[in-house]
């Protein structure tokens, strides 16, 4: 099985199968409607500690009485005190987690999962294709391409949104922008005070040079915008070992154990959730597979 | 005979038909709760035993499609029914298990229950494809980067004694997936029921030091002869066939055949075929919470890719229709698996097949994928 290579950080967990490390919500900060970033930090000072991961990889945040949810991270993960998940509220765990507030305790297992191949990708052109909810678990690539900037080459962002309103971490834009970023974005439909792109992610490709030579191209968003985004990549003879793709599916262990996450022979938990493309080829334009 | 003798491992044994007793015995006093198969509701059951004479001496099963029948022949054999709906997974993995219990103080979430301590158990009558799929779920639970503590707790303690198949049913395909009639391995002892005698194959120290002291004999050539002729003719009873020389490439290159679709308008997505297979591993979480939501009780319990919930989540839901939630099982089962864990995931029981109120049977199934695909 193909998966990109990446260090994985040991995922921390007990002994006892599921069972969460507490850590305390430190700060909630509002993103769009519907969707909050939560700060946290472990109970235990030395899991605190300890605790490191790579861009990509995910949690999974427990809440007693509701349940676990994966749920991506969305920090730096050179920042050691600020653990950072950007959660939309869209189910019943996650609903749960919109309650909590400042103070309270939540639990967590991992990190889990495969990362985006920061390595590799050095010396590339770099293409982000995100869309919606798919740009947190890629924020911490971003971090950790501007703290290496110079080991990457052109670093684009192509961000969509359903409407402006939606656009999320517009307030550190200026920043990546000044740090040799290029984000741009793209609503699905504008407002009166819109006067930027409207229109899905994938119909924008065309405004990009993308050289297929030295470019990689990075994804996650909507299963729908993934498929699409993967057709103008390959379009432009991006090569399918160069096309990395984070996915998303029902998980209940994080380990490859409890079979919900399956796509093919892959458990997304644990052979993703960031897979480079040829991996994935043959299951994924199969239908509700 | 000296009864102080220990019989080497690999070595064939023959005993008398009561002296299982004496063995039976020796495991309950040795702490192992004795289970095996018994009549029980009027149907065939994995549950405690104790004696022989709780084995459902003079029975056969009859198994078709769709339909088990328990039969009281009258003859004298105590293993010579093919098993029902349960398999050895609900020992190993139960149907539902304790995993932790939290109660609320202040804030904060504080553990109240400690883990539960896994029984030793004893498998009185573990068959070759169900020894086979003891070893396939050994591979999804015990695997280098997780470790299931309640799977491989009990898996460790276990005592296995297995049995040689001479009487297969008519759902019966081991010898297609090459795990059975005889049973190949990982058993501490395995049983060949003759008429007048039982003969042990020894394959664990455990199980030499178990026989210290029992009355044995070396099995004569005369009785092993009639063994391995009753296997051989086992062979030739298999009630199903399966090709599997072109899997899981027949499966993997047609998932977008039409024939799901028919398999589809049978099948009732009812999980039956998932909680009967002895290899199938999905699992699920549950909190049960108080009312006012200040202790939870959080539990695994077994899950099945037929329930439309099964990959369900704040996206879509990614297997909303039959076609695609039969196709998962099937693809996984005859294809995924084996490059998951090396192995089919199916190892020829045809629990599956004898348990679908649809009478789907996954042979002919992939049968007729394959007329189709040819056409």
């Amino acid at each position: 099985m193909t998966t990109p290579q990446t260090v994985k950080p040991a995922a921390v967990h007990t002994d006892l199968l599921l069972e969460p490390y507490w850590a305390e919500v430190t700060g909630i900060t509002p993103e769009i409607d519907g969707v909050s970033t939560y700060w946290v930090k472990f109970a235990d000072t030395s899991i605190q500690k300890s605790y490191s991961f790579q861009p990509g990889q995910f949690n999974m945040v427990y809440i007693p009485g509701f349940g676990e949810a994966a749920i991506s991270i969305s920090s730096d993960p050179k920042d050691q005190a600020g653990l950072g998940h950007t959660i939309r509220f869209a189910g019943n765990v996650t609903r749960a987690v919109s309650r909590l507030k400042v103070g309270d305790i939540l639990g967590l297992r991992g990190p889990f999962g495969t990362s985006w191949p920061m390595k590799s990708l050095e010396g590339k052109d770099v293409f982000i294709a995100c869309g919606g909810i798919g740009l947190p678990p890629l924020r911490p690539a971003l971090y950790h391409i501007i703290q290496n900037r110079k080991k990457y080459g052109k670093v684009t962002v192509l961000y969509g949104a359903r409407v402006p309103s939606d656009l999320m971490y517009t307030a550190e834009y200026d920043a990546w922008r000044k740090a040799g970023i290029d984000i741009e974005v793209t609503v699905d439909r504008g407002d009166t005070n819109w006067s930027g792109r409207v229109g899905v992610v994938p119909m924008w490709f065309y405004q990009f040079r993308l050289d297929p030579h030295k470019t990689a191209v990075l994804t996650c968003g909507p299963e729908i915008m993934i498929r699409f985004v993967i057709y103008e990549a390959l379009a432009r003879r991006i090569p399918l070992d160069n096309i990395f793709v984070s996915l998303e599916r029902n998980m209940k262990c994080g380990q490859g154990s409890c079979g919900h996450c399956q796509i093919g022979p892959y458990f997304i938990c644990k052979d993703g959730p960031v897979f480079r493309f040829d991996a994935l080829q043959p299951f994924f334009n199969v239908e509700e597979f | 005979m000296s009864s102080d003798r220990r019989p080497e491992i690999g070595s064939t044994i023959s005993i008398q038909k009561q002296t299982l007793d004496t063995i039976l015995g020796r495991l309950q006093a040795g702490g192992f709760q004795t289970i095996g198969p018994r009549i029980k509701n009027d149907t065939l059951v994995y549950a405690p035993i104790e004696h022989l004479s709780d084995l459902p001496k003079g029975y056969v099963t009859e198994q078709v499609a769709g339909r088990f029948r328990l039969i009281n022949t009258g003859h004298g054999r105590y293993f010579d029914l093919i098993p029902g709906a349960q398999s050895w997974k609900q020992y190993l993995f139960p149907p539902r298990v304790d995993l932790f219990s939290l109660q609320k103080s202040g804030k904060n979430w504080e553990r109240v229950t400690s883990p539960l301590d896994a029984p030793s158990y004893a498998f009185i009558g573990v068959r070759g494809c169900e020894m086979a799929a003891i070893q396939i779920q050994d591979k999804a639970f015990m695997r280098d980067d997780f470790n299931d503590p309640i799977y491989r707790a009990r898996r460790e303690k276990v005592f296995i004694l297995a049995i040689n198949c001479l009487r297969p049913a008519g759902t019966c395909f081991c010898v297609s997936m090459e795990t059975g009639p005889r049973v190949k391995d990982g058993f501490d002892l395995c049983l060949t029921e003759l008429d007048d005698a039982f003969l042990l194959l020894v394959g664990s120290e455990v199980a030499r030091d178990l026989l210290v002291g029992v009355p044995f004999e070396p099995a004569s050539a005369f009785l092993l002869n009639n063994s391995e002729r009753a296997l051989e003719s086992a062979v030739n009873q298999m009630g199903l066939t399966l090709d599997t020389s072109d899997l899981p490439e027949l499966i993997l290159n047609n998932l977008d055949d039409p024939y799901w679709q028919e398999i589809a308008k049978r099948c009732l997505s009812c999980t039956n075929c998932t909680q009967v297979c002895p290899t199938c591993f999905c699992w699920d979480t549950t909190d049960q919470v108080n009312l006012s939501g200040t202790e939870t009780h959080r539990e695994r319990i077994w899950d099945s890719c037929f329930n439309p919930g099964f990959s369900y989540q704040a996206g879509g839901n990614t297997r909303p229709t039959i076609r695609s939630r039969y196709r998962q099982w099937l693809s996984h089962k005859m294809g995924t698996w084996k490059q998951q864990y090396g192995t089919f995931g199916c190892v020829g029981c045809g629990r599956c097949v004898t348990w679908c109120p649809a009478e789907i049977d996954l042979t002919k199934e992939i049968s007729a994928l394959r007329k189709e695909t040819q056409r």
